[in-house]
């Protein structure tokens, strides 16, 4: 995070150009709606929490969350669902990240879920502890009395996404009804609920994968080396290659590759696919995203597992 | 992933390009779906798993086709019953613009999920199917548009495939809705002939309509001017957080609404009313010399105001409305009705105050465009009301200020947002001094007399005046009265409640104040066309003599004469065409004329034409021979 530039508020008013005129860039208008989706939830809410998962999206979360708060300190504090399945990699920047923000940074983890018997590991090797986030996550949620969790979600991801409100409104059991949705107009959002619910907020929901990217470049925001090419050893498994690790073995007549592979999104090791890749550079990055044939998540086996997985998996508290 | 790095580059990613945002709206049978899934497979900004998933999905529906509206379904239940259930959001990127899509269905809860999609929008996409024409949702989508204020409507006539690619069809369905969208109030309207199961002039022009000569779809909305509802003049500026990170800063987070601003600036903090200047427009990135409209910025002050959440910065030569009641148009959001007797929470820039809708001026029909009369408004109503605040507001006319102009309604109970409202202004109340003649204001002649215009007209100027209760015939014998009068050559012009309703009287009800100023209105614009030496056909109800006497006396003696169309009550129960009498009999219209409203008959009219014995030739020729008699038309005109 040390390559952004925060300027400090006492410090010398820097020189700008005269404005040739009121333009903004779609950039610069995706950054104001987003700062502003956050600062009317920290208006709305008593207790919001900012859902860290150690991607790209939620590294750019954070980014926002600063720049919303700045001079201040965001008020809330980042909460991270450990699967224990997560890349090394992952782990050890969040808690740089967290350190050098200097926020408050509290981890649940799906292991403690499973130990205290709320939920249980698949059967089988390689288990996926996708589905069994959902669990530790609403615990947390309840847990810290949060009545509004921020998200990274975008609706260029997935076709349940592409309903989501930027205040999407939760029951009682954190779960989703997509059908009986609150109209969102203009840009008043309504935080308004009962006890015990609560609200997940997107303020991200207009960026594109690209968008994302581009903002990054732009920023000069810092990332997981996960992101960039790097050799790795990788195992093609159902059509994605994936990276192997002390939570994903070779099954019996698999072979391991070494390939020089890069994260496109980065979630567990058991279910997020690589991809090879020669981009080592965010300009490289971005042109390769510019000319992607596959969608982002088009890597992931856990929306692969049917048509309305991910619309299944939101409805029960899902991410 | 094999290929990646070698696959070619259609999309250059361009981080400084505009934002346009559309909203769509439709039901399959238009080929909406179809229409958004040609635009991203054609634009390739569909990615090879999405397209084997729709390409998965055709197969198993058994579609021997690419069916490029799977694109855009995303629920589980949309797809088994084969509908679009919310908004849903879909991007697209040019080297040139990104687009944000509101793609919003037409079948259920249409009214609810368009205004919704629009609300945001720079751009309306209005598909018309070509073999059916111009259909009322078509209108209603355009209605919508123009209600919520996007200034661009652009008309996809679709499937020109299935009409021979028609220049004909074409021309029909513009001139048509073009004749339609004068009622409206959009900033630009331009149509495009496409196929978007084919790919006609979607993104690659058409080789099948030679005839057209316009842009695709995709170029017009690559090159329509955004913006354009940008209000960068008033400036307004809602205070969202405050930012205190020590004891010597305090920075007033929020984003401009509207209009500019710069350090050293005056502004004015409501509602305290407290004058301040502006010491530094802060952002990470460093201070600002001028923030403008959509700009998320923090605002500091030379001065130690109390400034809070819900408070607005705004110019004290530029003030807002400040007040506690609203005259609005609201859109019902929720299937539970509105109830006069809830305090509904009024959710207004970042301002929360209980609020209650004191008055229901009427209804309108999105189909007809009619306005009704109506005790309350259900889910997928559209009304005008009347709110009252607890607390002030500080807002504008939504015409004016999409971001100050807005507001929900929410449900105190269930939080349920229940009504999107768009401001008008404050409630106007009527005076109760005689209209007479506005001070300093001297009374010119006309420049050309009516005399004159007479002369060379041919015949002299007059205004029939059709009064009678709803249903009688009104409207039916003045256009056939105008068509008859058009065909001898007579300048003529038809005024009728309805259309006047519109318009020029779109701000009032059905009270008897309003009534009244309604008819005031419609004799006086009677009487310019009048010296303009037209023959005026006025069809208005108008219950109370009162009123059309007024009317009478703003012309020469002569000139006027009224016409009692003249069809009682039980007949007119009985033929009832629009349902009005026996909605009124339910008690569902109050204020109805001739059931809950009186009827005061002309106890002298020039003519009576009783409807229910006569056909409507009949009455046009009773009509003529009357301003035959009176040296209106001259005799010896044939007809």
């Amino acid at each position: 995070m040390s390559s952004t530039p925060y300027v400090s508020p006492s410090s010398e008013p820097e020189r700008h150009e005269p404005r040739p005129s009121y333009r903004r860039s779609h950039l610069a208008q995706l950054e104001s709606e987003a700062v502003y989706v956050m600062r009317e939830a920290a208006g709305q809410f008593e207790r919001p929490v900012l859902l860290f998962s150690g991607g790209k999206d939620s590294i750019v979360m954070v980014h926002l969350a600063r720049k919303a708060f700045w001079p201040g300190r965001f008020p809330f504090p980042l909460l991270h669902i450990d699967t224990g399945h997560n890349f090394p990699e992952t782990i050890e920047f969040r808690d740089r990240l967290a350190e050098s923000v200097g926020c408050e940074l509290l981890v649940r983890y799906v292991q403690d879920s499973i130990d205290r018997g709320r939920c249980q590991e698949e059967p089988g090797p390689n288990p996926s502890r996708n589905t069994l986030q959902t669990v530790t996550l609403l615990d947390a949620l309840r847990e810290l009395r949060a009545d509004a969790a921020f998200g990274g979600g975008r609706r260029d991801e997935e076709k349940a996404r592409a309903k989501e409100r930027f205040f999407s409104h939760r029951d009682p059991f954190g779960q989703w009804d997509p059908k009986n949705q609150r109209p969102e107009l203009w840009n008043v959002f309504n935080g308004r609920k009962n006890r015990g619910e609560h609200f997940r907020v997107f303020p991200l929901s207009n960026w594109t994968e690209l968008d994302v990217w581009q903002y990054i470049a732009q920023e000069g925001i810092a990332l997981p080396d996960l992101y960039f090419a790097h050799e790795r050893e990788v195992v093609r498994r159902d059509g994605v290659l994936l990276a192997l690790g002390e939570h994903n073995r070779l099954l019996p007549g698999e072979t391991a590759e070494r390939l020089r592979i890069r994260c496109r999104t980065v979630g567990d090791l058991t279910c997020t696919g690589v991809w090879e890749s020669d981009a080592t550079t965010l300009d490289e990055i971005i042109r390769e995203v510019a000319s992607a044939r596959v969608t982002e998540r088009g890597g992931r086996s856990d929306d692969r597992r049917s048509e309305t997985a991910m619309e299944d998996r939101k409805k029960q508290g899902y991410f | 992933m094999a290929g990646m790095s070698e696959s070619t580059l259609h999309t250059e990613a361009h981080p400084d390009t505009d934002l346009l945002r559309v909203s769509t709206a439709g039901s399959v049978d238009d080929g909406k779906s179809t229409l958004i899934g040609r635009l991203l497979y054609d634009t390739k900004s569909l990615f090879d798993d999405q397209l084997e998933a729709v390409e998965r999905s055709s197969r198993q529906r058994g579609e021997a086709y690419l069916n490029l509206a799977l694109v855009t379904d995303g629920l589980r239940a949309e797809r088994e019953q084969n509908i679009t259930i919310d908004v849903a959001y879909r991007f697209l990127a040019t080297p040139r613009r990104k687009f944000i899509i509101a793609d919003t269905p037409g079948h259920l809860q249409y009214t609810r999920n368009m205004v919704t999609g629009a609300s945001t929008a720079d751009l309306a996409v209005v598909l018309v199917d070509a073999r059916k024409g111009v259909l009322t949702q078509s209108r209603r989508h355009g209605f919508i548009a123009s209600l919520l204020r996007i200034p661009h409507v652009l008309v996809a006539v679709n499937k020109m495939d299935l009409v021979d690619y028609s220049e004909e069809v074409y021309g029909q369905i513009v001139r048509e809705y073009g004749e339609f969208a004068q009622k409206l109030d959009v900033q630009s309207l331009t149509f495009v002939p496409i196929s978007a199961l084919q790919g006609d002039n979607v993104v690659e022009k058409s080789g099948s309509m030679p005839w057209y000569d316009g842009g695709t779809l995709l170029h017009h909305l690559e090159t329509v001017n955004v913006g354009a509802n940008r209000n960068l003049v008033d400036f307004r500026f809602p205070v969202q957080y405050v930012i205190r990170p020590h004891q010597d800063y305090r920075g007033f987070a929020g984003r401009l609404a509207s209009g500019t601003l710069r350090p050293g600036e005056e502004v004015v903090v409501l509602p305290g009313n407290v004058a301040s200047r502006v010491r530094s427009i802060d952002t990470p990135d460093g201070p600002l010399g001028e923030a403008a409209a959509g700009d998320s910025v923090v605002v500091t002050l030379e001065d130690e105001v109390d400034v809070s959440r819900g408070d607005m910065l705004v110019r004290r030569r530029n003030l807002p409305t400040v007040g506690h009641r609203l005259d609005a148009i609201v859109c019902w959001m929720h299937e539970k009705p509105l109830d006069r007797t809830t305090p509904y929470l009024l959710m207004h820039t970042t301002r929360q105050v209980q609020a209650f809708v004191a008055e229901l001026d009427y209804r309108i029909d999105v189909d007809t465009l009619h306005r009704e009369e109506a005790r309350t408004l259900g889910l997928n109503d559209i009304g005008r009301v009347e709110i009252t605040t607890a607390a002030p507001l500080f807002f504008d006319p939504y015409a004016q200020n999409r971001a100050t102009g807005s507001f929900i309604l929410v449900d105190p109970h269930t939080h349920a947002t229940v009504a999107a409202g768009m401001i008008r202004g404050e409630p106007r109340e009527l005076e109760e001094a005689p209209r007479t003649a506005s001070p300093n204001v001297r009374w010119e002649e006309w420049n050309v007399p009516r005399a004159e215009r007479e002369a060379r007209n041919g015949h002299g100027a007059a205004v029939l005046w059709l009064t009678g209760l709803s249903g009688a015939g009104k409207s039916t014998i003045a256009r056939a009265v105008e068509r008859e009068l058009f065909a001898l050559g007579c300048r003529t012009m038809l005024l009728d409640g309805d259309q006047l309703r519109h318009g020029l009287c779109g701000d009032l009800g059905f009270g008897r104040d309003d009534r009244r100023e309604n008819i005031r209105r419609a004799g006086e614009v009677a009487r310019l066309f009048f010296e303009s030496g037209a023959i005026v056909l006025c069809a208005f109800v108008s219950p109370f003599r009162e009123d059309r006497d007024a009317v009478r006396a703003l012309v020469p003696e002569g000139r006027f004469l009224e016409v009692f169309v003249d069809a009682d009550l039980d007949t007119l129960r009985r033929r009832d065409t629009k349902g009005l009498y026996a909605r009124a009999m339910e008690g569902e219209i109050p204020e109805f004329t001739g059931v809950s409203s009186p009827y005061e008959p002309p106890p002298a009219a020039e003519l009576v034409l009783r409807t229910a014995e006569f056909p409507v030739a009949e009455s046009v020729r009773a009509v003529l021979d009357g301003l035959r008699a009176r040296g209106i038309l001259p005799a010896n005109r044939p007809g």
